[in-house]
């Protein structure tokens, strides 16, 4: 059966920790680092591998750093 | 550092469902985390890309917490003084008429020191498109009451909460304008939710095709967050924004294609 698999890239560095991606992600997929980046922020990161693709995260972030790949699979 | 729960093998050129657009300018958004108009910003900057205007678009920027939007939005640009943005985008599509014409404000200088120019632009039935951010606070200079601050919401100069008595009642600004002749398309969204920002998306390509029907103002309001004025984490500001800008301002579309639309 075709299956749909997705994943995300966050560009880490201009990422301001400010957890809407998080709310919105209905797989719970980000969640913020304990480090920080340049700029001090808790930046966002996977914590699971249940992404699909459907690129509500990417759509509420405010600093548009979220890149989505979707592809289906056999 | 090794990358956790990365899926290397989809991570194609031809399986990207998602990316930043080109119209925005590569450089970090001056906006503080969480804040709406970054996602405004950004689905305005989509629409245009995706009609594919970048080259026929001219928008005007604001004074307030968007007045950067010329360093961030990648088409012609021009910055207004205070308020004065419809004005301006008065005399630009006068002289351009083919050109796509838009204005981002704020409340501050749409409803405070605007309020003349926004109502006799949509008064006059100006053939362009205003994006309104309603954030019920001057964000920029520290969290001053706005024109639509709430009753009894909290800002700098109103610390004890807004006392219409003496501060007089929040402006429903759009509501008025709605009712002008002059005013096409009229709506009332948000973006802190995906599907939210879906649909204010939505709203904008309308407001910009309006423009090729030459009947008016396309005015959408997007209600939006101000974490640092109301003193709140992101989340904590959409909550309290759902529970209570949205009951005083209603999402949804106030008239379209020039008819009112009824109240259910
Ligand atoms: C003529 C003039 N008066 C006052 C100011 C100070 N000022 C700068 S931004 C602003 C209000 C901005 O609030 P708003 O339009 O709601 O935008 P926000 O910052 O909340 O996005 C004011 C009063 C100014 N720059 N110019
Ligand atoms: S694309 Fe969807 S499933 Fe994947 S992280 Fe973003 S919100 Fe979650
Ligand atoms: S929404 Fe964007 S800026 Fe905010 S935490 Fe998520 S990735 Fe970072
Ligand atoms: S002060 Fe408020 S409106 Fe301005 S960028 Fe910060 S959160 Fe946004």
């Amino acid at each position: 059966m075709a299956k749909v698999k997705g994943d995300i890239v966050i560009n880490i560095e201009r990422c301001k920790g400010c957890e809407v991606c998080m709310t919105a992600c209905p797989f719970h997929v980000i969640a913020m680092a304990k480090e920080v980046n340049s700029k001090g922020y808790h930046y966002a990161v996977k914590v699971n591998n249940d992404c699909t693709g459907c690129t509500n995260c990417a759509v509420v972030c405010p600093d548009g750093v979220i890149t989505v790949y979707r592809a289906k699979t056999e | 550092m090794e990358e956790a729960f990365a899926k290397l093998d989809i991570r194609k050129p031809e399986n990207i469902v998602y990316k930043r657009t080109d119209l925005l300018v590569d450089r970090p958004l001056s906006y503080c985390p969480g804040c709406g108009h970054g996602v405004a910003n950004r689905i305005l900057m989509e629409t245009i890309e995706e009609m594919g205007i970048q080259d026929k678009t001219i928008g005007i920027s604001p004074v307030g917490c968007s007045v950067l939007a010329y360093d961030f939005m990648n088409i012609d640009m021009l910055g207004a003084a205070h308020g004065r943005a419809p004005a301006l985008a008065t005399a630009i599509k006068r002289l351009w008429p083919d050109h796509f014409v838009f204005t981002y404000q704020g409340d501050g200088d749409l409803a405070a020191i605007g309020t003349a120019e926004t109502i006799h632009a949509c008064n006059r039935g100006e053939n362009i498109t205003i994006i309104f951010i309603n954030n019920a606070i001057y964000g920029m200079t520290g969290g001053q009451m706005a024109p639509t601050t709430l009753e009894g919401m909290r800002t700098a100069t109103c610390p004890y909460g807004r006392d219409v008595k003496i501060m007089g009642n929040p402006l429903k600004i759009t509501e008025l304008i709605s009712q002008l002749p002059g005013t096409y398309f009229v709506t009332r969204q948000s973006v802190h939710t995906p599907v939210n920002a879906r649909r204010a998306k939505k709203a904008i390509r309308m407001a910009m095709e309006n423009q090729k029907l030459n009947k008016g103002v396309s005015f959408v309001e997007i209600v939006s967050n101000c974490n640092s004025g109301w003193k709140m984490t992101p989340n904590q500001a959409n909550k309290w924004m759902e529970e209570n800008m949205f009951p005083f301002y209603p999402l949804g579309d106030l008239k379209v294609d020039g008819k009112l639309v009824e109240k259910k």
